[in-house]
């Protein structure tokens, strides 16, 4: 057993921000560590690769991917990515932010981004709460949940978001969990690979602080009700594909082909333009 | 589909938001994303049609919160920005116009004024942003602010904006009332070579070395942009030179926000514009800016024709607040007339900056803006 | 070696079961336990000693029994732990 080397991937991280701000147990740094490993099988080109956070946990991602990255309001990354990939549709755009900034405050900009099929790729990292503020409900808390907001127990149903992105228009649409890890990287490879918008929802642990409020004090628990509940219905029903304490349905659920927005705008641009300017990015089909 | 050229050079009868469209072409701003919102909707329907024309990327998204994010997305990858809106959704943009501060991204935001607060009068002209356009966002900061009194500036304005914004890397504010952006004017375009275009400076350091928030000389940061082979971070949040978040340290938070203000407060005197008439000598000054301006010009020479010894500042850049060129007038002058559509915004900077100068407010709220009679009759009164 | 098989394959002499080079970053580890509770060979536990983080890393209990499946590279949200293949030379 050797000490020294460094670990293979570290070359994805900023190793200046190095280690993570997150706890022992959450599944973020699992998120992460699948995103880089596919960006590794793939061998991507890093200098075309940005990767867009919002405000959260998870949103901290952006800042120790070692590529171009920005860490924007709470609730925005969708709407800024949206200017970026348009901007320059050679650009490989991820979005890696939490249930409460993509559907909360940002779910707006999420149904419309996924209407439009704006070929951005969102990568949610779904605790259940908000986890960065301290444990408040959320948009994907379930019913008669604990949380530091509803310390009765929730009263409101919350989201199932691969109905909510199949039913937007997006083009792939997954759901894992964090102990999923091999299958979530192979989905985010092909997600990777896409056109148009993509959507993974990986259900991740947050012991120290959903797990804590709802009876399972350590990420070990909350992945093992992962492992227990878990069941893979690839192309399933996405409305049908619930998530309780005895049932995590999770697998690839959408996968079509529908041309991407800036296809659409690319084509447009050249039939009223003949000549395409300067800057009309040729847009490689 | 009569316009494919990119610059209409020649002489055009234009409205004034047409006008806007068309000084961001001129000056190269190939992103439009914008919402709907009466008075500045024309100036998203004119781009939606020339963005295309000349290879350019137009989109209308979900909100204006929508509209500044994607505004600052496109910024990130070198190309220049723009959006439209009005007041209330001018409020929304409040948040993200802190981001682009924060993470200094050249962008434009038109800001078309019509009567507030709330949903107000959408038709009707106001100048009653002028205040949020400084402090609309939380935190400290300083922005740029140009206000046209002409369909001609209209033009001129837009152009200059954007060449601000790229120079001092900030989201540069056109504050527009409804009046100058639905009238019709008179515009003359030049040829490409007699417009001057500022673009934002680029590292030239290896890619290794960069740090995208270390300034130069000028406090301001050349900015690489997604794509270029830098991979930097950048973030909303307090950061150090190199973009990561430094969330626990006073001494990051006092370099990096005095900086964001010194930037603009430190090169005030290159970036602040006025246009001064027939101040030498006078001893009764008014101050004026956007559509009001007009009549005050009007009032100005109808007082010297009655013997009075009046002038006129009209304010161009509002923020910067000119405070250099009203200290200098009110040493000069007996009092200052400000006629403004509000109920008194721009007025309380005058008379910080004249210090123990009387100074008249007019205020006018509606449809109309002063006349060049309630003017006069304020210059009469107080000479 | 490492795995049991129900008949003894005919070129069970030539081939050579790759060996597991275990890494821990023991400094790393914040103490989640993901690779000691999900590994299916049962390779690692919680080691005595405590990190700079304060907590116990893994420690290998027998690397023979390692089929470098590298769920556990896969699943430590820290990045602590990775396993290799040990070069071959005669004899491994």
């Amino acid at each position: 057993m050797v000490e020294e080397m460094a670990h293979p991937l570290s070359k994805f991280l900023r190793e200046a921000m190095m280690p993570h701000i997150w706890c022992s147990g959450c599944g973020n740094g699992i998120i992460l560590n699948c995103f880089v490993q596919a960006i590794d099988d793939l061998q991507m080109n890093l200098d075309k690769l940005v990767v867009v956070s919002g405000i959260g946990c998870i949103g901290r991602a952006a800042g120790y991917t070692n590529v171009n990255s920005f860490h924007t309001t709470h609730g925005r990354p969708i709407a800024f990515a949206t200017g970026v990939k348009l901007a320059n549709p050679e650009l490989d755009v991820v979005i890696v932010s939490g249930d409460g900034d993509l559907f909360a405050i940002g779910g707006n900009h999420f149904i419309h981004a996924a209407r439009r099929n704006i070929g951005v790729k969102v990568i949610c990292a779904n605790n259940f709460n908000y986890g960065m503020t301290g444990g408040q409900q959320g948009p994907t808390t379930p019913l008669e949940a604990l949380t530091t907001t509803t310390p009765y127990g929730n009263i409101e149903h919350p989201f199932n978001l691969v109905h909510l992105a199949a039913a937007s228009g997006a083009t792939f649409v997954a759901r894992w969990t964090t102990l999923h890890a091999r299958r979530l990287t192979q989905s985010i490879v092909k997600l990777l690979q896409k056109e148009g918008f993509c959507f993974i929802e990986v259900v991740t642990p947050c012991p120290e602080i959903f797990g804590r409020h709802n009876k399972m004090r350590t990420g070990l628990e909350m992945m093992e009700w992962f492992k227990k509940a878990s069941v893979v219905e690839h192309f399933s029903d996405p409305a049908k594909a619930e998530i309780t304490s005895e049932k995590i349905v999770v697998g690839e659920f959408v996968d079509i082909e529908k041309p991407s927005y800036e296809r659409l705008l690319h084509e447009k641009i050249a039939q009223i333009n003949k000549k395409a300017g300067e800057l009309v990015r040729e847009y490689a089909s | 589909m009569a316009k494919k050229e990119t610059l209409l050079t020649g002489a055009h009868f234009m409205n004034g938001d047409v006008a806007c469209a068309e000084g961001a072409i001129a000056a190269g701003c190939r992103f439009f994303a914008g919402y709907p919102i009466t008075p500045a909707t024309e100036i998203a329907e004119h781009l939606s049609q020339r963005m295309p024309e000349i290879g350019g990327i137009y989109i209308q998204m979900e909100d204006e919160i929508g509209s500044i994010a994607a505004v600052i997305g496109a910024s990130y990858t070198g190309l220049k920005a723009m959006t439209a809106t009005s007041g209330p959704g001018f409020s929304l943009m409040q948040e993200n116009i802190g981001l682009a501060v924060m993470t200094e991204a050249p962008c434009v935001i038109v800001d078309v004024m019509r009567g507030g607060p709330s949903t107000g009068q959408p038709t009707l002209p106001g100048q009653q942003d002028v205040m949020q356009a400084k402090w609309g966002s939380h935190g400290d900061y300083e922005i740029i602010a140009l206000a046209p009194s002409s369909v001609q500036e209209m033009f001129d304005l837009t152009v200059e904006a954007f060449n601000l914004s790229e120079t001092y890397r900030v989201p540069t504010i056109l504050l527009v009332d409804e009046i100058v952006a639905h009238m019709w004017e008179k515009v003359v375009i030049l040829s490409s070579e007699k417009i001057k275009i500022a673009n934002r400076k680029k590292p030239n350091v290896p890619t290794e070395k960069y740090m995208p928030f270390m300034p130069d000389d000028n406090l301001v940061p050349p900015m690489a942009c997604f794509g270029e082979g830098f991979s930097f971070h950048a973030t909303g949040l307090t950061h150090d030179e190199h973009g990561y978040p430094q969330t626990q340290s006073s001494e990051v938070q006092q370099r990096l926000v005095n900086r964001l203000c010194d930037k603009i407060r430190k090169n005030a005197d290159k970036i602040i514009r006025v246009e001064e008439v027939m101040l030498d000598d006078a001893d009764m000054v008014v101050v004026a800016y956007g559509i009001v301006a007009r009549a005050a010009l009007s009032a100005v020479r109808k007082a010297r024709a009655e013997g009075i010894k009046a002038g006129l500042l009209r304010l161009i850049t509002l923020w910067p607040f000119p405070e250099k060129h009203v200290g200098k007038i009110a040493k000069q002058a007996k009092a200052i007339v400000v006629a403004e559509m509000n109920c008194g915004q721009l007025v309380r900077e005058v008379e910080r900056s004249a210090k123990e100068t009387p100074v008249v407010f007019l205020s006018k709220l509606g449809e109309d803006p002063h006349t060049p009679i309630e003017i006069l009759d304020a210059i009469r009164r107080n000479s | 070696m490492p795995v049991r098989l129900w008949r003894t394959p005919l070129d069970t002499e030539k081939v050579k079961f790759p060996k597991a080079e275990i890494h821990i970053i023991k400094d790393q580890c914040k103490g989640c336990g993901f690779c000691i509770q999900f590994c299916p060979k049962k390779v690692l536990e919680e080691s005595e000693e405590i990190n700079a983080r304060g907590v116990h890393p893994p420690k290998i209990v027998d690397e023979d029994k390692c089929i470098i499946c590298s769920f556990c590279t896969a699943v430590c949200p820290d990045f602590a732990i990775f396993v290799l293949e040990k070069p071959c030379k005669e004899g491994c």
